[in-house]
């Protein structure tokens, strides 16, 4: 008998989890296409809620926002970040240990203090808070993960190789280019997936530093949250689950690779 | 002669190029770093010794009232509160987090790799959306409700939003999967012979825990507290949407004090203790640790 609870436990055990974690998300989505308005009982099949989003002008700003910032910080980050993991792979500095504790702040302080650390220095500094603000504040908190996911890359890529590009006389840059470059492209791919979905999802940091005319999505949700429920948030939801679920798959299949 | 010469040529041209490398890949970062990092959270530290302006703009005449402030039982009993539902979620998460882990590292091959992917989704799902489907399921016409009244269950709906126990849900229910990652890396490393050692030796099942399989995870168990605890403390927005406004942590003191008080001196105050948890959590962790801070297992 003993065993037998023994055996069972940790499989029921684990299976409560996960309905823990995707039980409410699957009830989200499907209410998103249920034709009654009140999120509660299953009346029909309806696509409507989706359709009523596309005609939802502030929506769609949002849309626009979060998709021109997710693109720019991806860009800022992804360079960024690339290149500090191929310097601090490849060579010895000083300030080495300072720049890794710099690049683990981001990662550990609570979001809300960089959110407002960058709002006092924007507003000391003159800048106005709008789609910039939003790309900094984004960029500041994506390139460590980047760091991290490129160097992890770098950890079983042969040093050898890059000395003899450079011992047949090819140049720092074209090594780079030629050598390292397709190397750590999985790694480069997966770290600029992740900023991109780091960006899309942001909801503190992007709080503060977002103009009046700046909203992303996640910020329209929380605005629209506060009004109370209805489909039209669901449909929303649902759509930015999917978004983030495609770009985690693609991310794990590269950082695998 | 002549070659010792090229030589020391060759060897400057070397160092020459190294050093614009490393001007090259090392410089954006830390031009980066400095002025949108380190520069904003200095200007944290120096604003919050400043005084607050009849407009609340910020007076540049130095300052402690910001800190003397924090006394008044009413910011106390926020930190109370703060401190609770850190504590009960670093608490709970681990109770679920650390069997769940044990399991999981012992299921096939197979099978792990996809039950893994399933717990870094969430991961990288908005986490405004997950606490919203909660809001969902428990509001008084929600979903468990209406099911409830329906099978007669219940003659009325149980008010289940907007209360502690709400808020302390969408916390855990947010930051499981951050307690999870960094335990099953740690316990994924144990050394099974230390295991059967142990067991061989004679030692009970609860024995070989606690004397072998807890202690060599306490770097997963530290490091998923830190990633639990310390953002538990910053995320407003779940008291404000599951506890209704009614119970107020330190992050939405400071979202108040700089946008609806205008108090930022003590916002950057409140924000600076925020900042001296976090180290002093970091401190404990690396000197339990030793330094590997890549050893989080969070990515």
């Amino acid at each position: 008998m003993k065993s037998r609870t023994r055996k069972i436990f940790p499989p029921v055990f684990m299976f409560l989890v996960y309905a823990f974690i995707y039980i409410p998300i699957l009830i989200l989505i499907i209410f998103s296409f249920n034709e009654s308005r009140l999120n509660v009982v299953w009346t029909g099949f309806t696509l409507d809620w989706y359709g009523k989003l596309m005609k939802n002008h502030e929506v769609i700003r949002a849309l626009i926002n979060t998709v021109k910032v997710a693109f720019a910080t991806t860009i800022i980050s992804t360079v960024i970040g690339t290149l500090t993991a191929v310097g601090m792979y490849r060579y010895k500095f000083k300030g080495k240990v300072v720049l890794d504790n710099l690049l683990y702040i981001p990662m550990v302080i609570p979001e809300i203090v960089l959110g407002i650390a960058l709002l006092i220095f924007f507003n000391k500094t003159n800048i106005p808070l709008g789609l910039w603000t939003l790309i900094i504040a984004h960029s500041t908190f994506c390139i460590p993960f980047v760091v991290i996911t490129v160097k992890s890359r770098m950890a079983g890529f042969d040093k050898a190789q890059e000395e003899a590009a450079m011992d047949l006389g090819a140049g720092q840059f074209k090594t780079f280019i030629y050598i390292t470059l397709p190397n750590i492209l999985p790694g480069v791919i997966a770290g600029a997936l992740l900023s991109f979905t780091l960006s899309l999802d942001d909801v503190i940091t992007s709080f503060f530093v977002a103009g009046p005319r700046s909203t992303t999505l996640p910020l329209q949700i929380f605005s629209m949250v506060k009004f109370g429920v209805s489909p039209e948030i669901n449909a929303l939801s649902t759509l930015m689950l999917l978004t983030s679920l495609t770009l985690a798959l693609l991310s794990e299949k590269f950082k695998t690779k | 002669m002549d070659n010792v010469v090229e030589q020391k040529k060759m060897k400057n041209t070397m160092k020459k190029r190294t050093r614009q490398s490393i001007f090259i890949t090392i410089g954006p970062v830390y031009t980066w770093m400095t002025l949108f990092l380190t520069v904003p959270l200095l200007l944290i530290v120096v604003i919050s010794f400043m005084q607050r302006g009849l407009y609340g703009g910020i007076v540049y005449e130095p300052t402690i009232k910001n800190y003397v402030a924090l006394i008044d039982p009413m910011y106390m009993k926020v930190f109370g509160t703060s401190l609770i539902i850190a504590i009960g979620t670093t608490i709970l998460c681990l109770l679920i987090a650390y069997p769940f882990s044990y399991f999981l590292v012992k299921v096939s091959n197979k099978y792990r790799n996809i039950l893994m992917l399933l717990i870094i989704i969430p991961f990288w799902t908005n986490s405004l959306v997950r606490v919203y489907a909660w809001i969902v399921l428990l509001r008084s016409e929600g979903v468990i409700n209406t099911i409830l009244l329906n099978v007669k269950f219940i003659d009325e709906p149980i008010k289940m939003l907007y209360s502690y126990g709400a808020i302390f849900l969408g916390m855990i229910y947010t930051l499981l999967p951050f307690m999870i990652l960094p335990l099953y890396s740690s316990i994924e490393k144990l050394d099974v012979a230390l295991l059967e050692a142990a067991d061989d030796l004679g030692a009970s099942t609860w024995q070989t825990f606690r004397h072998v399989t807890l202690p060599l995870t306490i770097p997963g168990i530290i490091a998923g507290s830190l990633l639990v605890f310390i953002p538990s403390l910053g995320y407003f927005f779940i008291p404000d949407l599951m506890g209704g406004g009614k119970h107020m942590i330190i992050g939405n003191l400071i979202k108040n004090q700089f946008l609806t008080a205008r108090n930022w001196p003590f916002g950057s105050a409140l924000a600076l203790i925020l900042i001296l948890i976090t180290l002093g959590f970091v401190m404990i962790y690396l000197k339990l640790v030793g330094g590997d801070k890549d050893d989080m297992g969070v990515m």
